[in-house]
């Protein structure tokens, strides 16, 4: 929805797949881990501010979660491909700026902010 | 005719009807004043349209043989699924004959320049570059193309830029006959005997190039009966003989779905085949999803060429026969081998010469700010509306006419579910007389 509101704006295509892959990347992530969550985009003359939100479990070291490879996905989340330990760092090399607020227990809120 | 595109409309037989806007792949249709409008800068040529309408009023404005007269030497470029619309007895090398029968001085094998781009292709695959995106997608569609240019720009780079089989083709063929035949470019009319329309305005309006090679482009339709007569003639006098026989299987096999992918000696590749499938691929493509494809081969046309808008042949007995002509070129003239060598030396480079770029059609505005304001308001008038994508109102959907309405070209009014609750209201409002007016409305 996002990819085709940015087309519609002239956004240039570089940008447009840099913003697709952060956002289902951290889609993924909500999907895998909290069981599901909200995904908010503003868009501005000269930047895009994806926000994703959810009331899962929370990232106990998040150091440790942006290494490449690391990962706690569940066997079942492995087996349909997912949880390869890329998500946080693929949405990190896409973003401009990206921010985790992340409470154990509580849930977790991906900032990213990618800049045309 | 027009240059920019081969569809057109028969305002006479067009009953305004939703069939065409609810099937066209880039939203390029509108229903205005009863009558269907096309988008040009929109319109990608697949021919969609012209399967949808019920009442034909959908063509393709393609070449008439009349054309021929305007040329001292005609060559007709066969497409490769010409041959699938002739059952048996017919053979290709009777097709081929035909087509001298019909008018045609020549004929060269669009198959031939096709083996010719799957080689470059091969190759292409083999490099290690690392700056050749993968998976590559085939331009051999000019509907596939135009599509990406407007709607998946970000794909262009994985598009290869190659000239088509035809234009291959076209430019050999050329350059032979002028070696041959001493004359000038000029007296030498190359006729691309096509599926569909996409070809005639890959002629007239080329992709990645200025001028084409080929003078025009012939419907199979248009000479379907023509060739047919020939072919009754020729199993009559069996004035049949081998040396028109140019291609070999694996520039047949083009006029399949699948048929391009299988030449290139890799499992790692993708077929797809039918523009709304197209759209499904691509997108996946966009989100990184097919990482472990090399080659994308990409047909608008459901079954691939031979299920192009102007063949005439069902497209389940044009794939039966596709198999006969394949297994049958498995005896090639002696010839053969040779000639495609010397076509293969003799090619050099088929790379486009201009870059491919992105089709701004469907951006709201060139300035940003002024687009998000469109794109805000688009969202709002979307919001008002029933959300039914009925298109009665025009618009292929609910979306389409808020985007219509913030560029100015229709009115809240065209919606007539609104419409009708605001009757509904009036109603309420104005009591017993509304009733008589909504209920009787000429008393």
């Amino acid at each position: 929805m996002t990819k085709k509101a940015l087309a519609r704006l002239g956004v240039p295509p570089q940008i447009i797949k840099r913003a697709a892959i952060a956002m289902y990347e951290a889609e993924i992530n909500v999907v895998i881990h909290a069981n599901g969550g909200t995904a908010e985009t503003e868009i501005f003359p000269d930047h895009i501010r994806i926000c994703v939100l959810d009331n899962g479990p929370g990232i106990p070291d998040v150091e440790l979660a942006m290494q490449e490879g690391w990962s706690t996905a569940s066997d079942t989340a492995r087996e349909m491909g997912f949880g390869a330990g890329m998500g946080l760092p693929n949405i990190k090399r896409n973003a401009d700026e990206m921010s985790i607020d992340t409470r154990i227990g509580e849930g977790t809120k991906i900032t990213i902010i990618i800049r045309f | 005719m027009s240059k920019l595109h081969a569809v057109r409309l028969n305002r006479d037989l067009c009953m305004g009807c939703t069939n065409c806007i609810k099937r066209c792949p880039t939203e390029a249709i509108r229903v205005r004043d009863g009558k269907a409008v096309i988008f040009e800068e929109r319109c990608i040529d697949c021919g969609e349209c012209i399967r949808a309408c019920p009442h034909h009023a959908k063509s393709a404005d393609m070449d008439p043989m009349s054309r021929l007269g305007e040329y001292k030497r005609t060559v007709a470029l066969a497409a490769p699924s010409l041959y699938t619309q002739f059952g048996p007895p017919a053979t290709r090398e009777m097709v081929l004959a035909a087509l001298q029968g019909i008018g045609f001085d020549e004929v060269y094998e669009v198959a031939l320049g096709a083996e010719i781009v799957s080689r470059k292709t091969e190759e292409l695959l083999k490099t290690t570059d690392g700056n050749v995106p993968r998976p590559l997608i085939s331009s051999a569609c000019p509907a596939v193309v135009r599509l990406i240019q407007m709607k998946y720009p970000g794909l262009i780079p994985n598009l290869i830029s190659f000239d088509s089989p035809m234009e291959v083709t076209a430019r050999l063929a050329r350059e032979e006959i002028i070696a041959r035949t001493g004359l000038a470019n000029h007296e030498i009319g190359l006729f691309f005997i096509s599926p569909c329309p996409a070809k005639r305005t890959a002629i007239y309006n080329p992709i990645g190039r200025t001028n084409s090679d080929v003078d025009g482009a012939i419907a199979i339709s248009d000479v379907y009966s023509l060739i047919l007569e020939q072919l009754e003639k020729s199993v009559h006098t069996k004035l049949i003989g081998k040396g028109n026989l140019q291609a070999g299987e694996c520039g047949l096999r083009w006029s399949a779905a699948g048929g391009e992918a299988r030449a290139l000696n890799t499992e790692r590749y993708l077929a797809v085949d039918g523009i709304h499938n197209v759209i499904a691929i691509l997108e996946e493509i966009e989100n990184e999803r097919l990482k472990d494809i090399d080659f994308i081969e990409a047909n608008s046309c459901i079954g691939g060429c031979l299920g192009g808008p102007l063949t005439v042949a069902n497209r389940f007995s044009g794939k039966a026969r596709h198999r006969t002509y394949i297994k049958a070129a498995e005896h090639m003239p002696e010839n053969y081998p040779a000639r495609r060598a010397a076509w293969e030396s003799a090619v050099g480079d088929i790379s486009l010469p201009d870059r491919l770029e992105a089709n701004p059609a469907l951006q709201l505005d060139d300035d940003i700010t002024q687009a998000l304001l469109k794109y805000e308001q688009m969202k709002e008038i979307a919001e008002r509306l029933p959300g039914l994508d009925c298109g009665a109102c025009g618009a292929p959907n609910c979306e389409a006419l808020a985007e219509d309405i913030v560029r100015g070209e229709a009115s809240e009014d065209a919606c007539i579910v609104l419409l009708k609750e605001r009757l509904a209201q009036e109603k309420t409002t104005y009591g017993e007389k509304g009733t008589d007016y909504a209920e009787n409305p000429d008393g």
